[in-house]
């Protein structure tokens, strides 16, 4: 690792930690209703939606009315955003006149945004209006992020309370985190975004005259638009010289704040925070990659506090900073070592004072090694998904790590509440091996552990290997699977168990070179986000109502201390152990037998 | 304050670990659809225009007056006409100019509608054949220089609008430039210098140049 990579993860780090305390702190707040400033100014609004809505906001929720109040929500949102893609001929605010969406892609973005995920099939800004974009796709960023926030919490307080029926009332917990966490956040941040160069208004496209003419081929078409054919079948090619260059418009960075915050991670432009209009300096992006993990790294102390001990949440945050650090290590080193096959056609790879050097396929000169692959290990510990660099051209164990952290189960931070709610799930099968191990009943903060938790969080586990490898193994044996990835060997293997694990997991990043926009992979990849994100929601939820339910037992000597470094140890291992192993065998196939071709002999 | 029923103000008066007054247990109560539906719908179209379209439109409104030239896009204008944005690389193939990195963007080069990467695989034989392509592209136009080719000066970025290279790249370019226009290899290698960007606070960005910039300021140079 070099000094600048060395550097940068040390000032990240610092600076996120920093945040930790006070955004949790202000979350535990907000969510258990002691208000702090910036949300009396918002409490009219508040009780004007409660209003409208036709709901008391302190008639709480026992876990099912809870769970199909998500569901209902979630299931209109995606309605409504399908609505507005198919629509949006019609509609205003659509200057470049795109048409209507095709009702396989429709059907897949909207699963894609309103799940989190943020899986892209399409060419944003050769697609999707300006009203879709913002109205739809954007309002999705909020809502979804939202919804994990309310899991997350819904889990807390299963936790924290006892001898309770309800988790909390669903709509309240919405509207509350959307009004007072994410819409401020993101507003500031977006103001921030644009002082760097993120674009935002709502002109039409800008046509400009570059300094110098290009001249590139094209296939000739005839006026219908068919390719035409030489006498021996093949395409006739063209040269075409012009001077024009189109630039892409739009409110790009509102979109941009939220799409990190809530780890969405769906681009406004095909080349996501690749592109220099979403992400134009390493200030912002440096900003970019703090939005990603600032809520889910705070969310860690909001549990701690919200649970009566602080010292549990830092636990928490421990092993996935533990896990973060070793992932982020893997992949730089890997991708400043550069490709062997580049390496020997006599191209510098080496880093300098002048140049980052290493493996630059696919990647920022203002970006290099360090910011790049920090950015892929931060997008695929959090469910967020936005790129700063392709992942398709990373070297294979740089390509391995961001797999593997979203094999994981996404926890090393997390999405916007579903990262502490899965490593709390991984917690309670951590406590459950523990007691087996020493014999006693398994308990966590005072809660026992009991069947019903152990088969909730055992379906929330497994349910992501579950499809991930189902779908893959689907995608491989079929011919409209087999259509996708255009890279040949092991390397088109990963590319489809990528886009699998992806969608599983709600992760939305993509080795992209794979062909997705297809009636196949729209509608395999759809299933693939709806059910992993709802049916561990749904059990979850399960467990919160559970634990709620149950009474606590006072701490003895034989309690097992859940906030100690072999605690810390424990959760790691079990994150590895069970979240992991099951991958194995696909791994293999994949960037492991690639990287043995790569640099064997 | 007057009083706001059901808000977060009056949530205040109740402990953390009390579940609050009622609770609703079961999903079958009375028109239990209703119950359900009603606030979702209204919820869902509330909160659609909050931050669908009073904060776009909020942030549009307060970058217009603060940061109105990154709002439109950082373009640059030449005699008064717009010749690219600041933040958007464009293609340079004539020897005269400093070349920007290898674009993947189809059909043509630095494609603003068409933003990405080559998606290509470190293995993938096509990987090395349009490295091979682009190396030869350069040794031809500049026979003289047999210097290791800086890594990002052959390879394809990430946006396909790469707007920089990194210095190893533009010092790589300046005597093929300095030949060509017969400036003499200090000139530009100090024009270089001049517009040369380095990582802020040691750690923060890399060490680039802008080329569509260095490019117009090598046209203005006499």
């Amino acid at each position: 690792m070099t000094g600048q990579s060395l550097g940068l993860l040390t000032l990240y780090l610092a600076v996120a930690l920093l945040c930790v305390k006070p955004l949790g702190l202000y979350i535990a707040n907000v969510m258990e209703g002691r208000p702090i400033w910036p949300v009396r100014a918002a409490a009219r609004l508040e009780a004007l939606i409660y209003h409208l809505c036709g709901v008391d906001p302190a008639q709480e929720m026992g876990w099912k009315l809870y769970a199909i109040a998500l569901l209902v929500f979630n299931a209109l949102g995606a309605f409504l955003l399908y609505g507005l893609e198919r629509l949006q001929y019609w509609l205003p605010l659509n200057p470049q006149h795109f048409m209507a969406v095709s009702p396989d892609s429709s059907f897949n973005t909207a699963i894609s945004f309103v799940t989190n995920t943020n899986w892209q099939g399409y060419t944003p800004e050769s697609t999707m209006s300006y009203l879709t974009q913002m109205a739809g796709l954007a309002v999705q960023n909020f809502l979804s992020a939202a919804t994990g926030i309310v899991v997350a919490v819904a889990l807390i307080r299963g936790l924290a309370r006892h001898s309770a029926k309800a988790i909390g009332n669903f709509w309240a917990d919405i509207t509350r985190s959307t009004l007072y966490v994410l819409l401020p956040i993101a507003f500031v941040l977006a103001l921030a975004l644009v002082s760097q160069g993120v674009i935002q208004n709502f002109s039409a496209y800008k046509n400009v005259t570059m300094l110098a003419p290009v001249t590139y081929q094209q296939q000739k078409t005839d006026a219908a638009g068919n390719p035409i054919k030489d006498t021996a079948g093949n395409p006739l090619m063209e040269n075409i010289t012009t001077q024009n260059q189109t630039l892409p418009m739009g409110p790009i960075a509102s979109q941009e704040a939220i799409k990190e915050l809530g780890t969405n991670g769906g681009g406004f432009l095909n080349a996501n925070s690749a592109h220099p209009f979403e992400n134009p300096t390493p200030i912002s992006n440096f900003l970019e990659m703090l939005l990603i993990i600032v809520i889910p790294a705070s969310l860690t102390y909001t549990f701690g506090r919200m649970v009566g001990d602080t010292r549990q949440g830092w636990a928490v945050l421990g092993a996935m900073a533990i896990l973060f650090v070793a992932q982020y290590a893997i992949a730089n080193h890997s991708e400043q070592l550069g490709n062997p096959r580049i390496a020997a056609l006599a191209v510098d790879q080496s880093a300098s004072a002048l140049q980052p050097g290493g493996n630059m396929e696919g990647k920022e000169a203002r970006f290099g090694i360090a910011a790049s692959t920090l950015f892929a290990t931060i997008t695929t510990g959090t469910s967020c998904g936005a790129v700063n660099s392709m992942h398709d051209s990373y070297t294979p164990l740089g390509g391995f790590v961001a797999l593997f952290n979203m094999m994981l189960g996404e926890v090393v931070f997390g999405g916007v509440g579903t990262g502490l709610y899965s490593m709390l799930i991984f917690a309670i099968v951590g406590v459950f091996i523990a007691g087996l191990m020493i014999g006693r009943t398994p308990e966590y903060l005072g809660k026992k552990i009991e069947a019903f938790e152990m088969k909730m969080s055992s379906i929330a586990i497994l349910v992501t290997p579950f499809i991930v490898l189902l779908g893959t193994a689907l995608a491989v044996s079929t011919e409209a699977g087999q259509a996708g990835p255009p890279n040949p060997g092991a390397h088109g293997f990963s590319e489809i168990l990528y886009a699998f694990t992806s969608a599983g997991n709600n992760n939305g990043s993509a080795f992209a070179g794979i062909s997705v926009n297809t009636p196949f992979y729209n509608a395999a990849l759809g299933v693939c986000m709806w059910l992993g994100r709802y049916w561990p929601i749904i059990a979850v939820l399960g467990v919160a109502g559970s634990l709620a339910a149950k009474k606590r037992i006072p701490v003895t000597a034989g309690t097992m201390p859940t906030h100690g470094p072999t605690f810390i140890i424990l959760l790691i291992g079990t994150v590895l152990l069970v979240g992991a192993l099951t991958f194995v065998p696909a791994l293999a196939l994949g960037p492991i037998v690639e990287h043995l071709t790569l640099w064997g002999r | 304050m007057n009083k706001l029923p059901g808000t977060i103000l009056e949530a205040r008066e109740r402990g953390p670990g009390d579940s609050g007054g009622e609770t609703q247990d079961r999903p079958s109560n009375r028109s239990s659809t209703h119950r359900v539906l009603r606030p979702a719908i209204t919820l869902l179209i509330v909160l659609t225009v909050i931050t669908g379209i009073a904060y776009p439109l909020a942030v549009t409104g307060v970058a217009r007056a603060l940061f109105p030239a990154q709002a439109a896009g950082s373009l640059i204008a030449k005699d008064g006409e717009p010749v690219g944005s600041k933040l958007i690389g464009q293609p340079f193939s004539d020897p005269k100019y400093f070349w920007s990195r290898p674009s993947a963007t189809s059909p043509q080069p630095y494609n603003g509608l068409a933003s990405g990467g080559s998606n290509l695989g470190p293995l993938n034989p096509a990987l090395t054949e349009a490295i091979q392509a682009r190396i030869s592209a350069l040794r031809a136009a500049d026979p003289l220089n047999r210097a290791p080719i800086p890594v990002d000066l052959v390879t394809a970025s990430a946006s396909g609008l790469d707007p920089d290279i990194s210095l190893a790249a533009a010092y790589y370019q300046t005597a093929r430039i300095a030949r060509i226009r017969h400036l003499s290899l200090h000139r530009v290698r100090g024009l270089v210098t001049a517009h040369a960007r380095h990582p802020w606070l040691g750690v923060l960005g890399e060490p680039r140049i802008n080329v569509l910039e260095l490019n117009l300021a090598l046209d203005g140079m006499k």
